[in-house]
């Protein structure tokens, strides 16, 4: 299977990388780890007139943390670089998590946690992590820089709030209020499969009371979902069995799966609501790292 | 250079000028002009001739086209050629000199880690970038770092035992 053809640009710099997608006029595509646009254009589900190469840019294969805690997250930090992250086993347990959940081992050397957003899979495991821990992306453009939440970056299915000349730069996940707690756990077939159904969730606690919770769901809709209703029923007080338990009815609840080959939509909203529980009720066990 | 190959240069329109791109191959430094869908694994069999990078779901799946990319394990079916100029690229066939076998190579051979054999060099260089990283890897590494790659016949059994077979050989040539 071969792409159709295209013009291929590999710039040095973000200005020229803009200037290129600007050129473009809308005809242009970025390129970065290419895990799910190169299967794409081979597809020729996309057709590019420009490809615009980001590879080469200096400077952005970074996390780090800032002195707050903030945790920010380059455009060519590949995922295997957060699946062998000090800075996310020690500080962000929904994102340590998840890392190694992520395709297959193979393609996360090459794939980008910043690419999978802008991508808005609602099958992507990213997209629900960065939405549960109300995150926000960094995008660069000819009229400077902008942060987008990341409920209005992801607009749709496979659709994002980018302008045509803007580059997603960075995602930045704030720093947690309290003591910040949560797993993401993802049911599927084989290893590299898109998930039957996938749940992150985050919790941040001061002095044992719930000061900020979320949950968002993979793969049971037509995208992903925040299930702000159940996040909502943690906060305000302690995590307790009928708080967890009433969460995960909640999340359950607002999934919206489909029967289809990987199960029936009364098993994925059951795998949801397991899956919520199954998280906050280990967040406090010794050595719990929820996943 | 033959086949498929030429046949995408022939066709080639004017305004989509070929790049030529300098990859580092098993060691030697190979140059070619190239149009810029074309996918690395592709350029490696068709244009280079190094057939044992196979393709086989051509969709990212399998992990039979993985090559090392500047050391890591990546899908040469996922890759653009044109991304590879300046790098280095190591196939199955740079896995050991021309009539020598690497230890994982022998692991295969002496635990009868393949059967139709397709599979059999993306899991090869797959475990080389495990077994770089973590020389002393459990059974239970082992399966991680193979998850992506498939295999259709032999079941992964006798693999995760080559790799063991050749982390064990390597651990004792390097003591």
């Amino acid at each position: 299977m071969y792409p159709s053809r295209f013009r291929y640009e590999a710039p040095r710099s973000i200005d020229e990388a803009i200037a290129l997608l600007q050129e473009g006029g809308g005809e242009a595509k970025v390129l970065a780890g290419g895990q799910s646009l190169v299967p794409l254009l081979k597809l020729r589900f996309a057709s590019p007139e420009l490809l615009v190469d980001i590879n080469n840019l200096p400077g952005l294969d970074y996390h780090m943390v800032d002195a707050d805690g903030t945790i920010r997250i380059g455009a060519l930090c590949r995922h295997a670089q957060l699946e062998r992250s000090k800075i996310l086993a020690e500080r962000q347990p929904t994102m340590a998590a998840a890392a190694p959940l992520v395709a297959d081992p193979i393609v996360r050397n090459r794939g980008t946690l910043v690419g999978s957003l802008c991508h808005a899979d609602p099958q992507g495991d990213w997209a629900s992590v960065v939405t549960a821990l109300g995150g926000h992306v960094v995008a660069q453009g000819s009229k400077g820089k902008r942060s987008i939440p990341i409920a209005d970056f992801v607009s749709g299915p496979f659709q994002n709030a980018l302008d045509y000349d803007e580059i997603a730069v960075e995602a930045v996940i704030p720093a947690p209020k309290g003591k910040v707690s949560g797993g993401y756990l993802k049911l599927e077939r084989r290893v590299g499969d898109f998930a039957t159904a996938g749940v992150a969730v985050s919790v941040e606690r001061s002095e044992n009371v719930v000061t900020r919770a979320g949950i968002a769901l993979t793969g049971v809709g037509g995208a992903t979902i925040d299930a702000t209703d159940a996040a909502q029923a943690l906060v305000g007080g302690p995590l307790t069995g009928d708080s967890i338990r009433q969460a995960a009815e909640l999340a359950a609840q607002a999934a919206r799966p489909r029967t289809d080959h990987r199960g029936s939509a009364e098993y994925k909203r059951h795998i949801v609501r397991t899956f919520v529980e199954r998280i906050l009720t280990r967040v406090d066990q010794p050595n719990g790292r929820a996943a | 250079m033959s086949g498929l190959f030429e046949e995408i240069h022939e066709q080639a329109d004017t305004d989509v000028p070929k790049r030529r791109v300098g990859i580092t191959v098993n060691g030697t430094r190979r140059v070619a002009d190239i149009e810029p869908r074309l996918l690395l694994a592709h350029l490696l069999r068709q244009g280079f001739g190094l057939t044992g990078t196979h393709t086989g779901c051509d969709t990212t799946n399998c992990g039979a086209c993985t090559v090392l990319y500047d050391g890591k394990p990546i899908k040469s079916c996922t890759m653009l050629a044109v991304q590879a100029d300046g790098h280095e690229v190591t196939t199955v066939e740079g896995l050991a000199g021309p009539s020598e076998l690497h230890p994982i190579q022998e692991g295969f051979k002496d635990e009868h880690g393949l059967q139709c054999g397709f599979c059999t060099p993306g899991m090869m260089l797959a475990a080389k970038a495990l077994l770089e990283e973590n020389p002393d890897p459990t059974e239970d590494e082992v399966r991680w770092a193979l998850s992506g790659n498939l295999c259709r016949c032999t079941g992964y059994q006798n693999i995760v035992k080559s790799v063991l077979w050749a982390a064990k050989k390597m651990r004792a040539e390097s003591a």
